[in-house]
């Protein structure tokens, strides 16, 4: 698995998608400000447990949605996963979070996905 | 001797009353409080608003519901981590659990009170449990994510495929041998589904449809039928922040109150009349559960995110929103007491359970919990879909 993630990242089509979306996604931040300030990492935290997790289960292992756990995204890119949070997945009840979350504030949630909740 | 009559009064005092009237109460004001964070419930007594036990170690609890043994002194609580856990409300105790499967959804007990059943989305299917011993008696496997799984009259389960969007009916007569009766294709990803309270209507809720499946259990040769088709009318549903739950469906009279699925709208419907749509009631937010105090006549509604800090109540007469409350932010569930006179609203942000009249909506205390969830009260256990 983690030979397979390495080789993934040094793609060349990857890394053109991880450019192309971080310049998309930077040009709708207003600062440099990439982390969310403390008070509001303990919402989203609140938010990831509690209202992502009555899908995907509380401890992220799934439910009516897919598991969200480390195992489980590693062959997904961020992009496409900040994109799944933010514009949703159309046919799907994974609804767009864009109107709740700053695109930062989806990226640093699948940070913690991708280490995993303690 | 005097004196020695006070002291022994005294010690009597002193003791906690729930662990010595342990063996002499009954359990008809009792319920549980789901704590779904810590993996715990609360047992509690409605009639003094009070906590009586806490029973740790219960697993996974997000989505967790329960359902009572038919004498009402066990609550069978289903977990999300596949644990079905046998409680015992008299001493606080986990009588008996066990891991049935990797990923559950809730669960029904039969009309005889022997079979427990339990609604799995890993493996999907559904297993049935000896209600006493927790032995395992039956296993339906389905190949899909299986939800609204209830209790029906002549010993009957029913329950909805969500991934293949089908409904099926099993006569656990003799629980050795299900006998299954399948209705295919009755709309797409049922989410979840409602038994009316004679148990004669089954009602799968659509996510990706506007509109509902309806099973009449006295005629179910005649199939499944769609209600409220296209009751969105083309336009583009709201991004569905939750699911709308649709078990506790509030009926009042010949009236059906349904959350509609990303609107901001409660359906009524005219039982009598062939679940014709007589009406829609605009509410606060998108409708998570819509639940009927016991006598019919106010019908409670709390909403999804970010909308659930509320909760609104709809007069049954008049079809209107009459009263509005802000307990606070994540209203999870509500729970009326037997007959209705109070309310429990588990308000999950705030860590607090608060217990409202009904009759003049005041807030008549709060209890402490850690990120309450689900509440339910022992009167569930003389209640057909319950």
């Amino acid at each position: 698995m983690g030979k397979f993630r390495y080789f993934r990242f040094f793609q060349p089509k990857s890394a053109l998608l991880v450019m192309v979306s971080s310049a998309l996604l930077a040009s709708s931040v207003v600062s440099g400000a990439e982390r969310p300030t403390p008070a509001r990492q303990v919402e989203l935290m609140t938010l990831l447990r509690h209202d992502c997790g009555s899908c995907h289960g509380l401890t992220m292992k799934g439910g009516l949605g897919p598991p969200l756990l480390p195992d489980t995204l590693a062959g997904k890119d961020k992009p496409t996963l900040v994109g799944i949070i933010l514009d949703g997945v159309p046919g799907k009840p994974m609804p767009p979070w864009r109107f709740e979350l700053q695109p930062e504030e989806a990226r640093w949630l699948v940070d913690r996905l991708r280490e995993g909740l303690k | 001797m005097k004196h020695l009559g006070v002291l022994m009064g005294a010690i009597l005092l002193a003791v906690p009353v729930y662990a010595t009237a342990a063996d002499q109460r009954g359990t008809g004001d009792l319920g549980i409080v789901v704590e779904r964070a810590a993996g715990r419930v609360q047992v509690i007594d409605s009639s003094l608003r009070t906590k009586l036990a806490s029973v740790p170690e219960l697993g996974d609890l997000s989505h967790a519901s329960a359902v009572f043994s038919r004498d009402a002194r066990y609550a069978y609580v289903f977990g999300r981590d596949g644990g079905l856990s046998k409680v015992d409300l008299l001493t606080g105790n986990l009588e008996n659990r066990v891991v049935q499967a990797g990923n559950s959804i809730g669960g029904a007990i039969s009309q005889d009170g022997r079979l427990v059943a339990v609604s799995n989305y890993e493996p999907g299917g559904v297993r049935v449990f000896d209600a006493g011993t927790l032995e395992p008696l039956a296993d339906i496997p389905t190949g899909s994510k299986v939800v609204g799984l209830v209790d029906a009259p002549d010993q009957r389960f029913v329950f909805s495929l969500y991934d293949l969007g089908e409904i099926w009916l099993v006569d656990m007569s003799d629980p050795a041998v299900p006998e299954i009766t399948k209705y295919p294709n009755v709309g797409q990803n049922p989410y979840d589904a409602l038994i009316t309270p004679d148990g004669r209507y089954y009602v799968a809720g659509l996510f990706g449809e506007d509109g509902l499946a309806l099973l009449d259990l006295w005629h179910p040769e005649k199939g499944v039928r769609r209600i409220l088709d296209g009751y969105g009318r083309g336009e583009d549903p709201l991004p569905v922040y939750k699911m709308p739950h649709l078990e506790g469906v509030a009926i009042a009279g010949k009236n059906a109150f349904l959350p509609a699925v990303g609107r901001h709208e409660i359906l009524v419907v005219d039982m009598d009349k062939d679940w014709q749509e007589i009406g829609r009631i605009p509410v606060h937010g998108q409708p998570v559960f819509a639940v009927s105090r016991p006598d019919g006549r106010q019908i409670w509604v709390n909403f999804a995110y970010p909308h659930n800090d509320t909760v609104q109540v709809i007069d049954a007469a008049s079809l209107e929103v009459v009263h509005s409350i802000k307990p606070g932010p994540g209203v999870l569930h509500l729970e009326f007491t037997p007959r209705g006179e109070q309310v429990w609203v588990s308000v999950r942000d705030a860590d607090r359970v608060d217990v409202y009249d009904t009759r003049s909506f005041t807030l008549l205390g709060s209890l402490p919990a850690d990120k309450p969830s689900g509440i339910f009260m022992t009167a569930r256990a003389h209640r057909i879909g319950y």
